[in-house]
């Protein structure tokens, strides 16, 4: 297959080079998984082989069921999850809508001032947050994890979207408000479907980060209702022994949930990556 | 109906002055287009005629009304855009229909223009199909059939062949002034394209850097412009430009059209070589770089055989020779 633009060594090479990435980039996650389902011993003994029929134990996962509370955690991952996304991309979208479509005085000022937040992490703001949350009665409740993921997401999102809206053809929007649809229909039903690639690349950013919190489920809402998945692990991570099979099994677990969110995402991602590239 | 007043427009984007004091007048059934250099502010006296730019100042009147404060979709136009800008989530029949149902007409009306302008625009067999199953030439019928069916007071073109191949463009400027003759309506037609304007305007307004440089008809421009803008813009290959001090003239400039000059083998007013020959068929451009007049082109009509290299003698009609004083407006 020499072609003018494919060599046979360069392809070789080219793969050889993402080849390793890849292992490199999942050898921790198939070492998670892999030792979930194998026991105590079998962790230990030889952490690198694949569980064989004497190591094979599913101990792990039948402690992080057993526990009972596991599956509730999950749902609260899940609902903090899903619901910061929505806000984040819903406000992000309409922020970055009104900045790339209207001029008005200090709108790049306000532009800047959005997109602080990608350079501050929020959590330098913590102890302010958790006295407003103190003061508000929203200690241990998830709205309170879902207002300061959607705070912690808008400055990325908003800032990824206006560029994206800019690209979104005036005509079009011109040719709505003749037609006299609200600002809202041009918004809803003509820029947002021509912007989607980038709303799936944006939730993806926005979306593992959130997942895999533990700082703000340990000092907001640690209580056993309030619960997320990765501060459940916690668990079993004791001060003196800390059961392995149990915490590989619920990351194990963990894993799965972003994995389908993430292919929802995939298609839409990989459009949003090349856009522009193509076109 | 359909009659319109610019008074004394300006439009400024912050510190810079787009418009500088627009004043127009075109009257019922009027076809005018507006035509100039890119970034003249065509597009910009567009928008503020459709109300999707407000004016930093003067008046816009539709049909006597001040529309100033009148959002684009009461003021009774219709606009067909260079992008063609169709609803990519909506079938060709619901992009035409869109603005009539969100006026509230009647669905039986509505059936009955899109009916009329399908026939009128021959896009009955795709009034099912979304605009991403069309061919170019397609989308922007069917964006000037959006238009149509909003039966307006005014049609407003923003460049609409401008991303149509050169065939497909003969024809839709063809399909445009045939819909003009038919609807009788008042179109205003935006494109930097001198040859779009000449052939479809009822009258000519040549903008240039936010002011008119002129209003007429074609041949008005054409015979009488007001000044060496508006002569060197109108008419293809563009009028030579002499130094009139080059020719012993008072003149700042003296001004001929390719067209107007006649060359000679042995004699004439300015002696020069040819630099290039293009043959067209039906006429021959040659490039000549004259000793007096500097480069310039004469067209001959018809076949003429020139190598490069060769002298040739060009000698302007005095009667279609232009003078310009050294504010550009022509001396009379
Ligand atoms: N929204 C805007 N903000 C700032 N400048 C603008 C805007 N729209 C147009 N302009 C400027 O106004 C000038 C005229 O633009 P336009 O009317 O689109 O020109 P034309 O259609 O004649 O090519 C250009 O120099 C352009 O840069
Ligand atoms: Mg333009």
């Amino acid at each position: 297959m020499s072609t003018a633009t494919h060599s046979l060594p360069r392809t070789i090479g080219a793969h050889a080079v993402l080849l390793t990435y890849t292992v490199i980039a999942l050898f921790p996650v198939i070492i998670v998984i892999m030792n979930s389902f194998k026991s105590r011993a079998g962790i230990f003994g030889a952490p690198l082989t694949p569980p064989t029929p004497k190591t094979f134990d599913l101990i792990g996962y039948t402690t992080v069921i057993g526990q009972g509370d596991f599956i509730h955690y999950f749902q609260n991952s899940l609902v903090v999850t899903v619901a910061s996304l929505f806000f984040v991309l819903l406000f992000g979208a309409m922020a970055a809508f009104a900045l790339s479509e209207y001029r008005f005085r200090g709108n790049s000022l306000m532009g800047l001032y959005l997109a602080l937040g990608i350079m501050i992490p929020i959590r330098l703001g913590t102890v302010a947050i958790l006295q407003l949350m103190v003061a508000s009665g929203l200690v241990n409740t998830l709205t309170a994890l879902i207002l300061v993921y959607t705070a912690q997401g808008l400055p990325l999102a908003v800032f990824i979207l206006s560029e994206f809206m800019k690209q979104v053809s005036d005509d079009l929007k011109n040719a709505g408000r003749i037609d006299g649809l609200s600002e809202y229909t041009i918004f809803f039903r003509l820029v947002l479907p021509l912007v989607r690639p980038s709303m799936a690349t944006v939730a993806v950013f926005t979306m593992i980060p959130i997942w895999n919190d533990l700082w703000f489920p340990l000092i907001l809402a640690p209580s056993e209702e309030t619960k997320t998945v990765t501060l459940g692990a916690q668990l079993f991570l004791g001060q003196f022994v800390t059961n392995w099979n149990a915490i590989l099994a619920a990351l194990s677990l963990a894993i799965m949930p972003v994995l389908i969110l993430y292919v929802i995402f995939s298609r839409q991602l990989i459009r949003g990556i090349t856009s522009g590239a193509v076109k | 109906m359909g009659s319109l007043n610019i008074e004394n427009v300006k439009k400024a984007f912050g510190p810079v002055e787009v418009l500088k004091g627009i004043n127009l007048e075109v009257t019922d059934g009027e076809f005018v287009v507006f035509v100039g250099p890119s970034g003249c502010g065509k597009s910009t006296l567009l928008r503020v005629i459709a109300g999707l730019e407000d004016s930093t100042s003067g008046r816009v009147v539709i049909d006597g009304a001040d529309v100033s404060a009148t959002p684009p979709a009461k003021r009774g136009i219709a606009m067909v855009f260079q992008t063609y800008a169709l609803y990519p989530h909506l079938t060709v029949k619901n992009n035409m229909g869109l603005g009539l149902k969100q006026a509230g007409t009647p669905a039986t009306e509505i059936d009955r223009r899109i009916g009329i302008a399908s026939s009128m625009l021959s896009l009955e067999p795709y009034l099912a199909r979304r605009p991403a199953e069309l061919s170019g030439g397609q989308r922007q019928r069917v964006a000037i059939g959006r238009a149509v069916v909003r039966e307006p007071k005014l049609f407003l073109f923003d460049e609409p062949l401008s991303n149509l191949d050169a065939a497909l463009r003969v024809n839709t400027r063809l399909e445009i002034a045939q819909l003009h003759r038919r609807l009788k309506a008042t179109m205003i037609y935006v494109t930097h394209d001198q040859v779009e304007a000449m052939t479809l305007a009822d009258k000519i307004v040549v903008l240039n850097a936010g002011k008119i440089e002129q209003i007429g008809g074609p041949m008005e421009l054409y015979n009488a412009p007001a000044n060496e803008f508006v002569a060197g813009f109108i008419g293809s290959p563009k009028m030579n430009f002499v130094d009139g001090a080059r020719l012993g003239e008072t003149a700042k400039t003296i001004g001929v059209r390719p067209e107007h000059l006649t060359v000679d083998a042995k004699s004439g007013a300015w002696k020069g070589t040819v630099v290039h020959a293009e043959h067209l068929g039906a006429d021959t451009n040659l490039y000549l770089d004259c000793e007096k007049a500097g480069l310039i082109t004469v067209r001959i009509f018809g076949v003429y055989n020139a190598e490069p290299g060769a002298t040739l003698y060009a000698t302007p009609d005095p009667a279609k020779t232009y003078r310009f004083g050294a504010d550009g407006k022509v001396l009379k």
